[in-house]
């Protein structure tokens, strides 16, 4: 007995032992309280702007106001254009296409479909003034908007389809004097509205992000970090730190969890392990568009419809557009559980010109690459956005239909509503044939979800992937994964050996007792 | 004349019933993490089998220390011999209350067949377990631990191999609950797993005093010496 005991006990403490040393260090607890205590420090100005003499004058044009920054900041504007802000492309590789410029003016998206031919209004979140359809104005320096991204007194306005201009309203003189660092409603005035409506296109920024609560972003949230977007997405030289993988192409200059959090921020080593194949946004993003709603389908074919030669408009509940003439048929999504891919920082897109032959299948109009072969991609969360958008069957190429006109008669279809006519112009715009044919084709566009990030208690818990009955990772079948797959042969042969085990058991067992009953009571006789 | 004989030492009771133990929780949190049911939780279930991985790990090396250093490994060694009447006595013999065709001793503790299939329980089915298991937790990590990663592609050959043991270790124990109750009495071959004691045929000199001082190239000559011949499935009616 006591042999027994002590062996109990060596056993029992080496166990404990082995425990204590596979232990996970504390670390990443006083990581989280830097970061939270860092947050905390104020940016402290160096300068004032409301004293230089040069900002303190009435400024007639929103060009006079950049030459007075120029005069100071004597380098910056070299800086700015230079950037993918002002250039609005990028020269970037893309296997089997080789170096090309990709942007606005090539890349198609399945919203609004495209800018070109419709550039006074999409010039509204251009940091330029003046834009004009031969791009003259990206020449010349003080076309640059330093105050949409520097105002720091909320008052700038850029107006409604005036080419990028500051609206009338706006006293350019006191903002000039108010600029500083910019804050998250310099970015969220043109981030948080593409498309043309709030979280139209990202799903994960939105207005309700200018002010979000905890549990809608644990970094911006004003009662907690508070982070500002360029605390994140910093810059160098007036180049920002992140992309969208709309236009972007190439795996550089990406702002990430890593920069702040390590590769390894969590106290259990397998949660750190599974960073090797899943984004810390994939757990810790369960839901996107959770204030307001994201629009996740938008159908061009139905748009064109008119009540007595009018335009018109149909909301949900909501406030949420369902219909619009202009436009066409929508749906909308709120509180969503994002899509799942693998992505190694590589797409490619589809550019003007792009013949596409097989339409049975959605037109990925960004194609985010990776496998779970790769040994650079991750799964991420995503939004897919998914339209019927114009097309010529003949030519095989989407349509640029030309959209905005300020008159009646110049072929867009948001005043004419004429879709062979609008197709016409645009494609001859962009300097692309139009056979005169037009049909709508099915097309996809993928968004990565990276913002509105939860508390750590509400990530997505193991059991929500590590599941044969509704996984999220269910449409990612090129890995085994436990407790979502099984072999099949394996499970069956497993259940009929303990089948047949049972079985036999039962069986033996049967007779056993049969027969020495049956011994018992010829024994008796 | 029957004689109350102290087969199983301390050790191998503590192996035993720790094993045990530890094949019921690898095997219950094992199935949670299959995505049989759930209990736990995943994450728990997880971190649970782990734990209960390293301790099975630690009770293997024991185990395979006792063995070698007291010769106990050479009760495991397959043999052929009355093999037939083995099978003839589970197949038959049992029904009419022959007598076991082995003969039980301390120094041969286990028949034909249990040698068998015990041999294959270590050699096989636990090393695949073993190797497989920890090839799971270490097949592709870099981070884990500091360990560098084997960098094996995919876990599904791992994960395919650890299952399929994991179903012959529940086929396993189910057979063997039941066997064990084929002694002289259902729980003679229990009580003396929990005690030591079982009621023997005496044999020899021994008596029911522990034989840890036999060393091992003597137990193994007593061993040959006492394996006994076969003897015919008699029918007692």
């Amino acid at each position: 007995m006591k042999k027994i005991i002590g062996l109990l006990v060596v056993f029992f403490l080496t166990i404990v032992g082995v425990i204590l040393f596979l232990r996970p260090k504390e670390i990443p607890q006083t990581l989280t309280s830097q970061l939270k205590e860092k947050s905390t420090e104020k940016h402290i100005p160096s300068v004032d702007h409301s004293k230089f003499t040069v900002l303190k004058k009435k400024f007639s044009r929103a060009q006079d106001v950049t030459e007075a920054c120029i005069s100071c900041h004597t380098e910056t504007h070299k800086e700015v254009m230079a950037s993918s802000h002002w250039n609005w492309q990028r020269e970037e590789y893309v296997k089997g296409r080789g170096i090309i410029h990709i942007g606005k003016h090539n890349a198609l998206n399945n919203f609004c479909i495209g800018v070109e031919g419709n550039e006074k209004s999409c010039a509204k979140c251009h940091i330029g003034f003046g834009m004009t359809a031969d791009l003259s104005s990206f020449t010349d320096s003080t076309n640059i908007d330093c105050l949409v991204c520097h105002d720091n007194s909320e008052t700038y306005a850029k107006g409604a389809e005036m080419s990028g201009d500051p609206d009338p309203s706006v006293d350019l003189s006191a903002v000039a004097q108010s600029v500083g660092l910019p804050k998250r409603s310099n970015c969220g005035v043109c981030h948080f509205y593409g498309g043309g409506g709030n979280n139209v296109k990202h799903g994960d920024l939105e207005k309700s992000m200018f002010e979000p609560s905890k549990e809608v972003d644990v970094h911006m949230a004003v009662e907690g970090s508070n982070l500002a977007c360029v605390d994140c997405h910093t810059a160098e030289n007036h180049n920002l730190k992140g992309k969208i993988y709309s236009l972007s192409s190439m795996n550089r200059d990406r702002s990430s969890c890593e920069q702040c959090h390590t590769e390894a921020p969590h106290a259990a080593s397998i949660l750190n392990e599974h960073t090797l194949k899943v984004a810390c946004q994939t757990c810790h993003i369960p839901t996107y568009a959770k204030v307001n709603a994201t629009k996740t389908d938008w159908d061009w074919s139905t748009a064109g419809e008119l009540h007595d030669g009018k335009p018109f408009e149909t909301d949900d509940k909501d406030g949420n557009h369902t219909y619009l003439s202009i436009k066409g048929s929508f749906k909308w999504g709120k509180n969503l559980k994002p899509e799942y891919i693998w992505f190694n920082g590589t797409a490619d897109h589809y550019l003007l010109g792009d013949t596409v032959s097989d339409t049975s299948k959605p037109l990925e109009i960004n194609t985010l690459n990776g496998s779970y072969s790769d040994p650079d991609s991750k799964i991420i969360p995503v939004k897919i956005h998914r339209a019927k958008q114009p097309y010529d069957p003949v030519t095989k190429m989407l349509i640029q239909p030309k959209l905005f006109a300020d008159e009646k008669g110049e072929g867009a279809f948001w005043k004419d509503f004429d879709w062979a006519r609008a197709s016409a112009v645009g494609m001859k715009d962009v300097g692309l044939p139009f056979s005169g044919k037009y049909t709508f084709i099915n097309t996809e566009m993928t968004w990565p979800i990276n913002h509105m990030v939860a508390p750590k208690e509400e990530s997505v818990k193991c059991i929500e992937c590590h599941t044969n009955n509704g996984s999220r990772l269910a449409g990612l079948n090129d890995f085994y994964m436990p407790a979502r797959d099984h072999s099949p042969f394996i499970d069956s042969a497993g259940i009929l050996l303990i089948a047949v085990s049972l079985l036999g058991v039962f069986i033996h067992g049967s007779i056993r007792v049969y027969s020495s009953k049956k011994r018992k009571e010829g024994g008796a006789k | 004349m029957k004689k109350q004989v102290y087969i199983y030492k301390s050790f191998e009771r503590f192996w035993h019933w720790t094993q045990a133990f530890l094949i019921f929780f690898l095997g219950f949190t094992g199935f949670e993490i299959h995505g049989s049911f759930t209990f736990f939780g995943y994450q728990n279930a997880v971190e649970y089998h782990n734990i209960a991985a390293y301790a099975f790990i630690i009770l293997i090396a024991f185990a395979i220390f006792w063995h070698f250093s007291t010769g106990e490994w050479k009760q495991y060694v397959p043999t052929l011999t009355n093999i037939k009447a083995q099978i003839n006595f589970y197949l038959i013999g049992i029904f009419r209350d022959a007598p076991h065709p082995t003969k039980k001793t301390v120094l041969s503790k286990l028949n034909p067949l249990q040698r068998l299939v015990y041999a294959g329980l270590k050699l096989l089915v636990i090393p695949v377990m073993v190797i497989s298991g920890l090839l799971y937790m270490f097949y592709r990590y870099p981070q884990a631990g500091g360990v560098v990663g084997l960098d094996i592609n995919s876990v599904e050959p791992i994960a395919l191999f650890h299952t399929a043991g994991a179903f012959a270790l529940v086929a396993f124990v189910i057979v063997h609950l039941y066997l064990i109750t084929t002694g002289h009495k259902p729980t003679t071959n229990l009580k003396a797993m929990i005690t030591g004691y079982e009621d023997l045929e005496e044999e020899e000199s021994e008596k029911g005093s522990e034989i840890k001082e036999v060393a091992g190239a003597e137990a193994a000559a007593d061993i040959s010496e006492t394996e006994t011949p076969a003897l015919p499935a008699k029918n007692l009616d």
